[in-house]
């Protein structure tokens, strides 16, 4: 079930990809007065984008858990939110080296997207400690995804709050990820994003996939162990495939 | 029916808070204690400004972690959380006694720490601006009871709950912490300078709403079981 349309989505992910790497080098513009470095943005603000939506998708996953109370849903929040803080680390060091290079300081607190950052990546940096001090599956699902929830809605109010303290100090932010962007330059950046956002999803398909083949497995060997050996060599052909094909 | 059984507990957890006295009386020496740290730290005799309003918002969260994680330590010490929990009530009714019981200390905490703070470490006169304080310092202790409630149920049934404890609460408090720092700010000027007050007022209401209407939703599922 999990493995299915993976080779798609994969080749899918990489053609945009690389498109979007090509449309960074050789399409999109120079800017003025940064140079090359500029280039970075292409990286940093799709990373940053797709890992606050991966969180907030990780609450939303969340609360279909609590919904259905089903392990399925539990896991796709954890992986989600567990890449989204790979993402996040992306975006953290990826808007650092663009900071030095531009301002010459590795780390500005007027850059509102990067502060907020930080103070997410902060609070999500507990979801594993909390998540895996907690031994009882079904409690730990619950617990993490009333933490997810939570996180998820203090996402959107956290950027809020950082925006409003920073906006009327450094107002070029707002020109700079948003609407005045040259045509070329925002195709460029338009790709770039659904690359990174092919490439998330790909990578959370790819991690259920594996960790859904690992439990059967380990269900299997639980199987066997209790001394359900059967008569042929394995029960049944498994009803859908599972792993990566 | 909920309310009444948030009243029976929060009506017990005041009891024992005024017999027992493990969270106010040590969330104020802790206050005072920070205080007389940061005269220290930043070589400071009187502070004003933003350093005066940073200084007194992150020891008044400091002192809230204090309180949060000492929340549910009669339920967890005693195993008393198993009668709570087969009593026929509704969680939301321990949420609520508990973030009533958080909001009522952080009001006696304030009670001593804002003079204390007064006298010790701040320049300008704090009396002049009171009323807009008042105002700042109830919103943000709404915020602080409605997430340390949440946070303190999420972290009660862990191992590693000391630890949990600060690293959730901290940063979840980020925003009040920039909009009552921002908002004390112009109020302890030796100048007092125009104030947005209003916009921050305005978005500390709208945190409040937020996180108790979802600790109130979603707080059913800790304490299960």
């Amino acid at each position: 079930m999990y493995g299915k349309g993976l080779r798609a989505l994969s080749i899918a992910t990489a053609v945009v990809l690389t498109g979007a790497t090509a449309l960074i080098f050789f399409y999109a513009p120079l800017e003025a007065d940064q140079g090359i470095i500029q280039k970075i943005f292409y990286v940093h603000v799709p990373l940053a984008i797709v890992a606050l939506f991966g969180f907030v998708g990780g609450g939303i996953l969340a609360i279909k858990q609590l919904r259905t109370r089903s392990r399925e849903w539990d896991m796709r929040s954890y992986v989600a939110i567990h890449l989204s803080l790979v993402f996040a680390v992306g975006a953290l060091i990826t808007g650092s080296i663009w900071a030095k290079a531009s301002w010459g300081h590795w780390w500005v607190w007027d850059e509102p997207v990067l502060v907020s950052f930080l103070i997410v990546f902060l609070l999500y940096c507990c979801y594993q400690p909390l998540r895996f001090s907690i031994e009882d599956p079904e409690k730990q699902a619950r617990y993490a995804s009333v933490f997810a929830i939570a996180a998820g809605a203090f996402v959107p109010i956290n950027f809020m709050a950082v925006r409003l303290a920073t906006a009327h100090i450094h107002p070029r932010v707002l020109s700079k990820t948003g609407g005045s962007l040259p045509g070329e330059m925002r195709l460029t950046f338009l790709v770039s994003l659904l690359g990174v956002g092919l490439l998330f999803l790909t990578l959370w398909k790819v991690e259920l996939t594996a960790k859904n083949a690992s439990m059967k497995l380990k269900k299997l060997r639980q199987r066997l162990e209790a001394g359900e050996a059967p008569a042929t060599p394995l029960p049944e052909p498994a009803p859908e495939p599972v792993g990566t094909p | 029916m909920t309310f009444a059984a948030a009243r029976a507990i929060l009506r017990k957890d005041l009891a024992i808070e005024l017999r027992t006295r493990q969270s106010v009386p040590a969330m104020a020496l802790f206050s005072v204690t920070v205080f007389v740290l940061f005269h220290f730290g930043l070589d400071r005799n009187e502070i004003d400004g933003s350093l005066a309003s940073g200084v007194l918002w992150v020891t008044l969260l400091l002192a809230t972690v204090l309180a949060v994680s000492r929340l549910f330590a009669a339920e967890r010490e005693d195993g008393a959380l198993d009668g709570v929990l087969l009593a026929p009530i509704d969680r939301t009714a321990v949420y609520l006694a508990k973030a009533s019981a958080l909001f009522l200390y952080l009001v006696l905490l304030e009670l001593i720490a804002l003079p204390a703070f007064a006298i010790l470490l701040l320049g300008p006169d704090l009396t002049q601006a009171l009323p807009e304080l008042l105002a700042i310092v109830a919103l943000a202790d709404i915020g602080l009871a409605g997430v340390g409630a949440l946070v303190a149920g999420l972290a009660a049934e862990t191992r590693l709950r000391e630890v949990l404890v600060p690293l959730l609460l901290l940063p979840l408090l980020v925003p009040v912490l920039i909009a009552s720092a921002k908002a004390t700010k112009p109020l302890l000027m030796l100048n007092p300078a125009a104030t947005d007050l209003g916009k921050w007022l305005g978005f500390m209401a709208l945190y409040d709403m937020v996180f108790v209407l979802l600790a109130v939703a979603v707080f059913d599922f800790l304490l299960e079981d």
